[in-house]
């Protein structure tokens, strides 16, 4: 960074920093409120301290991004997840800096992160086009139809995310949503938002519609209360221990609401998190009924 | 008339329709209900002879049937009509004189219907002439699964003139149509055409009568007599041996038609073996005795 | 004919009408109910055994056709759900560590007994809930049984249903189920949650406890080990005491929207496993292409289907403006042909309003919607003197705003919208806080897989309506309720995969 080995009379050339701004509707607004925070886990870099107002946004964009997201074949979702790994495969070094900036980990753990994380893409990408395959069935029944029941998604889908890992535990919550065809706006890590932040950015290049992938920053103790009132999102997934302020608040538009209850070393344990029972919980089966007669 | 091009009817679902006559099949018909719909099926029956081996005498025996059905028991309505072959029409006839009991002749080379125009409408002037106060010709099966469903329509026409003032029944023979959907557009096409009953089978023919298909028929002439304000008949024919599934016949006419087709006029049943035990649980209301069926005359 | 000339020679001929019932009524033929004694009195079953109520309060259990008083029945509260959890607790070592076979074989015992007597319960479910005995025995009992019989066969597959996870019983679950189905309900609940190795605490429906009650009867004589099932009566406060007692692993509720969101509040932050199957407001779409017989059928089927007491009744007709006017004259004569009166008798189509408190609900919705400026069409039926009774009704000239179209009535009452295009329909079908059901009606295979794919509802009835199959997952989407019952799904609730997620 500072250019050793340089002439000593050209001066340092001042780098230019990344403003982390949020990622709402594929686009990278500054919050409505015009505040900031400086994150506990990185001195010296200011975030967006995302509003309530910032999440109505989130919802309305998730809103759309979910018509685009879930009409997409499964085939197409799965391709998508995968050129996401793609594209975090190569930003692996910014994103392991990233972690590290906020993080204090070694290089070498945030390397592992971005891997991780990676790797885990690769395997939801392979979900999408198998979802009724996992989890829905044809039904024999006692009568002349044919029934079968599909999954499809729940909706608009609020995720907190883990203090840390910030980047792989963010996706370890995003990931099976998408598969599943939801939508999500996610509040990414209050005290690490780097990677989570940048994480728009692969969103963005990867091509995400859209709206289906939304990331706030900002400070949980603020914003949970509201994701769990809002009426308009569906489901919330959020990293720790259940929460009864959380659930009694989701309880008014009856939410599906989860609690991922993982320790640090949990979030990359594969046997946790490449499961089915990620995205259960946040698909809605639908049986069809049909006669059988000519 | 201008000729129909156009016999489109709404689809039918099998399913659905199967469900509301297996719901109307659980009815519990009892006591009074049960002595009032025993005699209306009496009254609705057409009394049916339709074999290679029917001599005068056969049709002899089966007219004094119909007009008392039960000796003893002048209470009892008698039959609505004898059903027979065109030549047997005159013996009928004349069995038949001062009753209410009508003849029904089968004509239009019953029961395939293969023959030509002119030899199916000649069968029914002979048997119009002969006497017969009803025609039950059979439609052309052929023409209609191919396709040629105006042409269906013309020989209906044509038959239904040539009945002059006898009664056109229009046989569909549903078992050869074998879907719903043909038997409700065969039932508008007769029914545009002037039939005055629509019937469901020949009985040479298996399956004959069932109840789906009854009901399909009594939807279509329901429906018309609202559009039109025409009342057809229906006459379920063949395959009906019971009492009880008599009953249940008149159970879907009861709650799909009404009151207007609870009558000889506009229901009949085409059967044979079916009266005796219609005349067998008759008496059995009435004594509160279990029947023996050899005491009931076998004609 | 010739009067039919006549008609047509005068200025205004009058419309061509049918007329029924003049000619032929049928005689009462009521279901016999000598054989089906009722106990002037029903305790707790609790630990395999009767127990009375610790408080030593009883309440009624009236025949809603007659208002007569049929039993009297134990009111538990929390003292007695914590006798029942305790002994739930006490049994669930022993049972979840049964060979699956075996609590296989006493589920399959279970069915087939109630088979046996099943016009017994039948007999017991019309008389204490209403509804037409033709229902209960041709619809209520023999499924029960079916769901006894289908979910033995999952308890020892659960490796198979469960591929590539490890599963393992919840615990003690607490079950509350309603007034409208309450053997099935029963059955619906208890099936799955034995098959998997759960112990239970069953809190029936206050006005309809019997059948659940006489159900016990069986378990003792299937020697279902004591404890596995414990049936607690009550009230509204009983069920609270359960759901909210610590005790319970999780949480099965079938009732009203209200109540189901005041239980998701209360077990929030526990991680508790709760699945709710809530109110609906279906829409039944009808396109002009489709059977149309059949449809007005299936509309009958989805809307007076035991009273229009069904959380997935098809509520609301959304008809397809070419042949509206068809459709409603159709449903018009056909509501006429709904044979309503004494639940025993085999004809009875429609029976009685469950209790005077859903009468007297149903009639508010019904005034307010006439005073909201809507057009109520009713059966011109004779209602008996005694007893709860509201006539085939429906709704026409109502939009989305009014409350008959929002609100759930849970009663005979039907409304009638308009559409014109498909999306429109998808559109007014899902606009509502609700998605138990739909229904479509068209003879156009793409349409009804387009439509489907679009309707917010768990369950798509195509062609048909109100079918209800152990095997067919069943439950909803959005205030409906979440978690699914019956089928590979359903088993989903009553089984833990270890390290997974935890509910809030």
């Amino acid at each position: 960074m500072n250019g050793a080995g340089m002439n000593d009379a050209t001066p340092p050339r001042p780098d230019v920093r990344k403003t982390y701004k949020l990622y709402v509707g594929g686009k990278f607004p500054r919050t409505e409120s015009g505040r900031s925070y400086e994150p506990a886990g990185c001195a010296g870099v200011q975030v967006c301290r995302g509003s309530r107002k910032d999440l109505r946004d989130a919802v309305v964009a998730a809103r759309k991004g979910l018509e685009d997201w879930s009409g997409r074949t499964g085939y197409n979702r799965g391709q998508i997840l995968y050129r996401l790994a793609e594209m975090l495969e190569t930003r692996k070094d910014a994103l392991a800096a990233e972690i590290v900036a906020a993080s204090r980990i070694g290089d070498e753990a945030a390397v592992r992160e971005v891997e991780a994380s990676v790797d885990l893409c690769c395997w939801w990408a392979g979900v999408p086009d198998k979802l009724n395959a996992l989890l829905g069935s044809q039904n024999d029944v006692n009568g002349p139809f044919f029934v079968f029941s599909t999954v499809e998604p729940t909706g608009v889908i609020g995720v907190i995310a883990p203090e840390s890992p910030s980047l792989l535990g963010l996706l370890a919550l995003v990931l099976p949503l998408l598969a599943g065809g939801n939508a999500v706006v996610a509040l990414v890590s209050e005290g690490r938002p780097l990677a989570g932040l940048a994480f728009g950015e692969v969103c963005a290049s990867s091509d995400v519609p859209a709206g289906a992938v939304n990331l706030l920053s900002g400070l949980r103790s603020e914003l949970s209360p509201q994701f769990a009132s809002h009426r308009d999102v569906d489901g919330l997934l959020i990293a720790g221990a259940p929460d009864a302020a959380i659930g009694q608040a989701a309880a008014d538009s009856v939410k599906r609401v989860r609690f991922a209850p993982l320790s640090q070393a949990d979030w990359s344990d594969g046997a946790r998190v490449r499961r089915l029972d990620w995205v259960e919980p946040f698909v809605e089966c639908k049986t069809l009924w049909h006669p059988v007669a000519w | 008339m201008i000729t129909p091009t156009d016999f489109r009817v709404p689809p039918v679902d099998a399913i659905a329709l199967e469900t509301r006559v297996a719901e109307l099949a659980t009815r519990s018909i009892k006591k009074d209900a049960k002595k009032k719909g025993l005699e209306m099926v009496v009254a609705m029956t057409d009394l049916t002879t339709l074999e290679g081996m029917d001599t005068p005498g056969k049709v002899k025996a089966l007219c004094r049937k119909a007009w008392r059905p039960l000796a003893g028991h002048p209470e009892l309505p008698s039959c609505a009509a004898v059903c027979v072959y065109p030549d047997l029409v005159g013996t009928a006839v004349e069995s038949l004189r001062g009753s209410t009991v009508a003849v029904a002749s089968v004509a239009t080379a019953f029961p395939s219907g293969r023959a030509a125009l002119d030899e199916k409408l000649a069968d029914t002037r002979r048997a119009v002439a002969a006497g017969a106060g009803e025609i039950d010709m059979v439609i052309d099966r052929g023409a209609f699964l191919a396709g040629r469903y105006g042409q269906v329509f013309d020989e209906i026409c044509r038959v239904k003139d040539a009945c002059g003032e006898a009664h056109l029944k229009v046989i569909l023979e549903t078992g050869e149509l074998r879907t719903y959907d043909n038997v409700r557009r065969a039932c508008r096409i007769a029914l545009l055409a002037g039939g005055d009953f629509l019937k469901t089978s020949t009985g040479k023919v298996t399956p004959a009568s069932t109840m789906p298909v009854v009901m399909l028929m009594l939807e279509a002439v329901r429906d018309h007599y609202l559009e039109t304000g025409r009342l057809v008949g229906v006459k379920a024919a063949g395959g009906i041996r019971a009492a009880k599934d008599a009953l249940r016949y008149l159970v879907m006419v009861n709650e799909t038609c009404g009151d207007h087709w609870l009558d000889a006029r506009y229901f009949r049943f085409g059967a044979s073996s079916l009266l005796n035990d219609v005349l067998m649980q008759w008496v059995r209301l009435r004594t509160g005795v279990y029947q023996r069926p050899e005491d009931f005359s076998k004609d | 004919m010739t009067q039919h000339r006549e008609r047509e020679k005068s200025t205004a001929p009058p419309r061509p009408a049918l007329s029924f019932g003049q000619k032929w009524r049928y005689a009462p033929a009521p279901e016999a109910t000598d054989f089906v004694a009722i106990a002037p009195r029903h305790e707790l079953f609790i630990a395999g055994d009767w127990s009375a109520p610790r408080s030593g309060r009883y309440f009624p259990t009236i025949e809603p056709a007659t208002e007569t008083p049929l039993s009297e029945v134990a009111l538990g509260d929390e003292h007695d759900v914590d006798r029942a959890v305790a002994a739930a607790r006490a049994a669930l070592p022993a049972w979840s560590a049964l060979p699956a076979e075996h609590r296989a074989r006493y589920l399959y015992r279970i069915a087939r007994v109630l088979l046996e007597r099943a016009r017994e319960f039948a007999v017991l479910e019309t008389r204490d809930g209403g509804k037409p005995i033709r229902e209960s025995r041709d619809v209520d009992v023999p499924l029960a049984a079916q769901h006894f019989f289908h979910h033995a066969g999952w308890a020892d597959k659960l490796e198979l249903a469960f591929a590539g996870r490890a599963v393992q019983p919840v615990g003690v679950v607490g079950q509350v189920i309603p007034w409208n189905f309450p053997l099935l309900m029963a059955a619906w609940k208890l099936a799955p949650a034995l098959a998997c190795g759960n112990t239970v605490v069953l809190k029936p429906a206050e006005t309809t406890p019997l059948t659940a009650l006489r159900l016990c009867e069986i378990f003792r004589d299937a020697e279902l080990p004591p404890g596995v099932v414990n049936v607690v009566t009550g009230d509204g406060s009983t069920g609270a005491a359960l759901v909210r007692h610590l005790g319970v692993d999780k949480v099965a509720f079938t009732g009203s929207t209200a109540v189901g969101k005041s239980i998701q509040t209360a077990l929030a932050g526990s991680g508790k496993g709760l699945t709710l199957e809530l109110g609906g407001k279906a829409a039944h779409v009808v396109f002009e292409d489709a059977a149309i017989d059949g449809a007005v059928e299936g509309v009958v089927r989805g809307i007076f289907f035991n009273q229009g007491h069904v959380c997935c009744a098809g509520s609301r007709l959304l008809v397809q403006e070419p042949i509206a006017e068809l459709f409603v004259e159709k449903l018009r004569h056909r509501i006429e042909r709904i044979r309503v009166g004494d639940p025993l008798d085999k004809n009875t189509d429609l029976g009685a309003i469950n209790s005077k408190e859903q009468l007297a609900r149903i009639t508010a919705l019904v005034t307010r919607g006439v005073d909201e400026g809507g057009t109520l069409v009713q059966s011109s039926c004779a209602l008996p003197n005694k007893g709860f009774w509201f006539p085939p009704s429906f709704f026409t000239g109502v939009s989305q705003t009014d409350s008959v179209v929002r609100e759930e009535i849970f009663g005979p009452v039907l409304t009638i919208q308009t559409f014109r295009t498909p999306d429109e329909a998808v559109e007014k079908a899902n606009n509502t806080s609700y998605g138990l059901s739909a229904g479509i009606w068209t003879d156009k295979g793409a349409r009804i897989l387009w439509m489907a794919a679009r309707l917010k509802a768990g369950v798509v009835w195509n062609n048909t309506f109100n079918r209800f199959d152990p095997g067919a997952p069943f439950g909803g989407f959005k205030e409906s309720g979440f978690g699914r019952e019956g089928g590979r799904q359903g088993l989903a609730a009553y089984a833990k995969c270890t390290g997974g997620l935890v509910q809030g």
